[in-house]
């Protein structure tokens, strides 16, 4: 009997069938659904025989095109699961006041406003910027992929393993319940000794490691692989913006590596960095993911205005207003950045010495960013502006995220802080400017790339619905919580007894709800566009009458990206190519050198998901060879040199000449 | 070598302007700079736990302060071990610029034996650390200590692991570019390990045992 | 036009089969670096293990000195960096990294200190002081 309770330990560690949370009906009917649609969608995969499809052509690729286009649809599933635990919040908070408790247990609401902050950073809005930069770089720049194409095959599955802790996390056992930066000592073993705060832990280390090595093969892209002419100052600003944006996660990331490494030190072998006794300093904690989160918000940020500089450029009609002053402002936020992590927690208590610097170092970044604010101003100024849809989500973030900055200045300045600090305010602030800088600059970049990475464009009636709903709900959600947060309202509260408040709640989980119509509306963009794909199709390769070599490509562009390399003079090269009249290259192709597709990426991105696991659960026997095997394949795939082929110039010849024919057959 | 596609119109007998390399283009190997890239970051991993231990370091919590704990002969010798490991990897680049495949495995051999020797010697002293009570577990201070050297001597347990790697390639494959570039690679790793190590002697031994 | 030109330098640099590296490690670097680091790693063991001087701070500063002193050497004649290899890159992320170490330590050290000081004062006794 001992040898059996023994054996189960160290197969299935504490992992009990007391861990499934069948006690909760949420969960359980979540659960349902979800085995439902995942059984139907495996089902389907399997009935159109897809697998085959799907593993040669999009799961062992290392084309840089259908990874970014992955990590969308990564990003796009989990802003559902992160919308959903939003919306369960907001409907918590309007009806949770005096003798109502509302639906959702303390312990379970604490672990859906952890997941929704884990979820929306580190798995909607780092994939979906990660796959733009992914899919749109290597094309602005002129290049063929990226530098290291296996290493970002890998860094995708090492993403999504990330992710899949975190759902599994819904289901086997619990999540979190610290809040999404995990502060200890509330994280700590003693307050937290369940298994939440271990998959917080893992799942950020694992997709870490993607972001990481994503981040470094994007940085040596955008270094080495530019077309000959393009200079450092010819580059386009989303590739500005990518750049620094990589350098900022390079420089990043590891800090926020080493902070969880040593958190799991305490949690795991009792070491005692942040704890309450023996010389332990938890603020230390604080101190450290401090210097990887601020720098995080530039992370998210840059590749936005890098977006909507494409966008505000593309629709005026006009070269971009101060391309260099756009520039230095970039990489001014770049260093900046990391100046100004104190103002998180301003209320700890380290005097005003450090304080004042700190805050007076916050509010010299804002310079920066509102030069940029300007710059687009100007590019729209005297130009013809069209609004498309690209163009509307511009104009609404800079409405927006000038309140937002605004308010980041009041915060900036410690006294106010002291009595904003962790209230509604700082949450309407954040949430201005990420969904009014960062989302809204996503949903740009996709309406404008769409085309381009699918041949058709998006239907522009379900896209302006969804665009109109997300707007006015976002102001109907978040500024009711500017008002509660100045009424002195603080964060991650279930219920509430002062019933004057409710009314503020109710007019915010309306707004959450146009915002859920809202993505309602995308997703039937999406299906409308696509059922109406040959009305909507793109024969030019540039729809929009675009500036930069992306355009150049046909719609999709082919696997080669370009025939041959381009030369830019300028920067809006493909603008230049086009007022001279630039002729299509029909011939003379030569063999074109390319990457092999490899399995070993989604292999070690299984084998990562499967040790993550055994660790958060203590399946020592499980963890330790599922290392051994991560380690053993990642050694084995050094083995193998054969890792390139040349693409005939026949196959070219065939490529560029359907093309030919395509623009010939539309003019 | 480039196509005249197009002229740049009104510029009379025409200063052409290619939009398009015919030849086959090459872009540079991006390998060595990544890798330096990376370097970089593991850099600031450093960078974090040399913080821990500069705010920590001295948080003894009633338990054994460094300079009880910390032997600085047997650092003295981790450190000569280490910088002879780092002379004899250089020896290796000399011999496989010069192409001569076995005296360069000769000195990663050397190398190899160097560093085993030195992550030998940092498990004695943990050990012994460990059985005399002073563990990761006892005070703030030894959990940073153990945490930034041990951190340290992963990378090395990582690079010896690599090394080994490398020489069965070298054997297979014999000094190819793509060999070659993977020595260099892990050549700024070792050599990166002793710039780390030197902060580590400094900061936190010889510092640490100061009255 | 001065792009043009720059396109067909930039022609030029492509073409070579055999890869070359851009490091030139030579017997004579290598050699001048393990003196070097030999001799700044015996001044600080020996300043500490003589006792060779009696005040803290003043030894603690030599020692952090010889130790960035060490790190340069390395960082010339073991990793082969100069303000040139690969176009400059190289020294670039370098600088920048340095920076962000030394905002890193001394803010955290700064920051934390102030800390002490302001919230736990009974800990900041001189007797647990450096």
């Amino acid at each position: 009997m001992l040898a059996q309770t023994d054996l189960a330990k160290l197969i299935f560690g504490r992992l009990t069938l007391d861990s499934l949370p069948l006690h909760e009906p949420i969960v359980v009917y979540t659960f349902v659904a979800v085995a439902i649609g995942g059984i139907a969608l495996l089902g389907a995969i399997t009935y159109f025989r897809l697998w085959g499809y799907l593993w040669r052509e999009w799961f062992t690729s290392i084309d840089h095109k259908k990874i970014g286009i992955m990590y969308m649809i990564l990003g796009f599933v989990m802003l559902l699961r992160g919308f959903s635990d939003a919306i369960m919040m907001r409907a918590q908070q309007a009806i949770s006041f005096g003798d109502s408790h509302g639906y959702l247990p303390p312990e379970h609401y604490d672990q859906i406003f952890t997941a929704h902050g884990v979820i929306m950073i580190f798995f909607v809005a780092m994939p979906m910027v990660t796959g733009l930069m992914n899919f749109v770089m290597p094309l602005q720049i002129g290049a063929r992929d990226v530098a290291f194409p296996f290493l970002n095959n890998f860094s995708f599955w090492m993403t999504v393993a990330g992710a899949m802790l975190v759902m599994a996390s819904l289901f086997i056992g619990e999540f979190a319940r610290t809040g999404w930066l995990a502060y200890p000592p509330l994280s700590d073993i003693v307050s937290s000794p369940d298994a939440g705060v271990d998959y917080y832990i893992w799942a950020l280390q694992i997709a870490g490691v993607g972001t990481l090595l994503s981040g470094i093969n994007l940085l040596v892209t955008i270094v080495k692989m530019r077309a000959p002419g393009m200079t450092m100052m010819k580059m386009p600003v989303f590739t500005w913006t990518a750049l620094c944006t990589n350098v900022l996660i390079v420089a990043a990331f590891p800090v926020l590596t080493a902070v969880l490494a040593l958190l799991a030190l305490d949690r795991y072998a009792g070491t005692n960095f942040f704890t309450t006794e023996l010389g332990g300093n938890a603020m230390m904690y604080v101190n450290l993911i401090w210097i990887w989160g601020h720098p995080e918000v530039y992370i998210l940020i840059l590749p936005a205005f890098g977006i909507f500089s494409e966008v505000t450029a593309t629709f005026s009609r006009k070269p971009l207003f101060g391309y260099a002053s756009m520039v230095y402002a970039t990489v001014v936020i770049t260093v900046l950045s990391y100046l100004v992590w104190l103002h998180h927690f301003f209320t700890m208590g380290s005097g005003a010495s450090v304080n004042s610097f700190f805050g007076i170092t916050t509010m010299i970044i804002s310079i920066p960013t509102g030069a940029k604010i300007f710059n687009w101003l100007f590019t729209m100024y005297r130009g013809r502006v069209e609004f498309q849809l690209p163009m509307m989500w511009t104009v609404a973030f800079m409405v927006t995220f000038v309140i937002g900055g605004m308010t980041g200045v009041l915060l900036a300045v410690p006294p106010a802080d002291f009595s904003l600090h962790n209230s509604l305010f700082l949450i309407a602030h954040f949430h201005n400017v990420i969904i009014g800088g960062v989302l809204f600059g996503l949903f740009a970049g996709i309406t404008y790339w769409f085309p381009k990475a699918f041949g058709f464009r998006l239907d522009p009636f379900w896209g302006k619905c969804s665009f109109w709903l997300w707007v006015v709900g976002f102001y109907f959600a978040f500024m009711p919580l500017y008002v509660l947060g100045l009424m002195g309202v603080t964060r991650r509260l279930s219920h509430f007894d002062d019933p004057s408040l409710q009314i503020w709640f109710q007019i915010a989980a309306f707004g959450a709800l146009l915002i859920a119509l809202g993505i309602a509306c995308n997703i039937i963009q999406f299906v409308v566009s696509f059922r109406n794909r040959d009305k909507l199709r793109d024969t030019t390769g540039d729809p929009w009458d675009g500036r930069t070599l992306e355009w150049s490509t046909s719609s999709p562009p082919p696997k080669y990206n370009f025939a041959f390399t381009p030369l830019v003079h300028d920067h809006d090269a493909w603008w230049m190519m086009k007022k001279h009249h630039y002729q299509r290259p029909i011939g003379g192709f030569v063999p074109i050198h390319m990457p092999l597709n490899t399995g070993a990426g989604i292999i070690m991105g299984g084998l990562s998901f499967v040790f993550g696991f055994a660790m958060i659960w203590y399946m020592w026997l499980l963890a330790a060879v599922s290392f051994i095997a991560l380690l053993a394949v990642a050694i084995g795939h050094t083995f193998n040199y054969h890792r390139d082929y040349y693409l005939s110039s026949e196959e070219v010849t065939r490529t560029e000449a359907s093309r030919t024919e395509l623009l010939a057959s539309h003019v | 070598m480039s196509e005249i596609s197009t002229t740049l119109p009104g510029s009379g007998p025409a200063k052409p302007l290619a939009f398009y390399d015919t030849a086959e283009h090459h872009p540079v190997n991006g390998t060595l700079l990544g890798f330096w890239v990376y370097l970089m970051s593991d850099c600031l991993v450093f960078a974090c736990l040399f913080a821990a231990y500069g705010v920590l370091g001295r948080e003894y919590a009633g338990g054994p302060t460094a300079q009880e704990v910390l032997e600085l002969p047997a650092v003295a010798v981790n450190t000569t071990l280490l910088l002879l490991s780092s002379i004899t990897y250089g020896f290796a680049v000399l011999a496989m610029q010069r192409n001569r495949q076995n005296p360069m495995l000769v000195w990663l051999v050397i190398t190899g034996l160097l560093g085993a020797g030195f992550i030998t010697l940092e498990l004695r002293e943990f050990a012994h650390l460990i059985s005399i009570g002073a563990g990761p577990q006892r005070s703030a201070f030894l959990s940073s200590f153990f945490t930034l050297v041990g951190t340290h001597g992963l990378h090395v347990t990582c690079g010896l692991i690599w090394l080994v790697v490398l020489i069965t390639q070298v054997l297979r494959k014999g000094l190819i570019t793509a060999n070659k570039r993977r020595l260099l690679c892990l050549s700024m790793f070792w050599h990166f390990l002793d710039v780390v190590w030197v902060g580590v002697f400094s900061f936190v031994y010889l510092m640490g045992v100061l009255p | 036009m001065s792009a043009h030109d720059e396109l067909h330098a930039h022609g030029g640099d492509h073409g070579h089969d055999e890869e070359d590296f851009g490091i030139h490690a030579t017997l004579g670097g290598y050699a001048t670096g393990f003196v070097l680091s030999v001799v700044l790693t015996v001044i600080p063991f020996w300043l500490v293990m003589g006792h060779v001087i009696t005040k803290s701070s003043t030894a603690a500063v030599i020692i952090l000195g010889l130790a960035a002193v060490q790190i340069v050497v390395h960082m010339i004649y073991f990793l082969h960096m100069n303000a040139k290899s690969e176009g400059g890159w190289n020294m670039l992320a370098l600088v920048f990294t340095i920076v962000l170490v030394v905002i890193t330590l001394s803010g955290s050290i700064w920051i934390m200190y102030h800390l002490n000081s302001n919230m736990m004062p009974s800990m900041m006794d001189p007797s647990n002081l450096p």
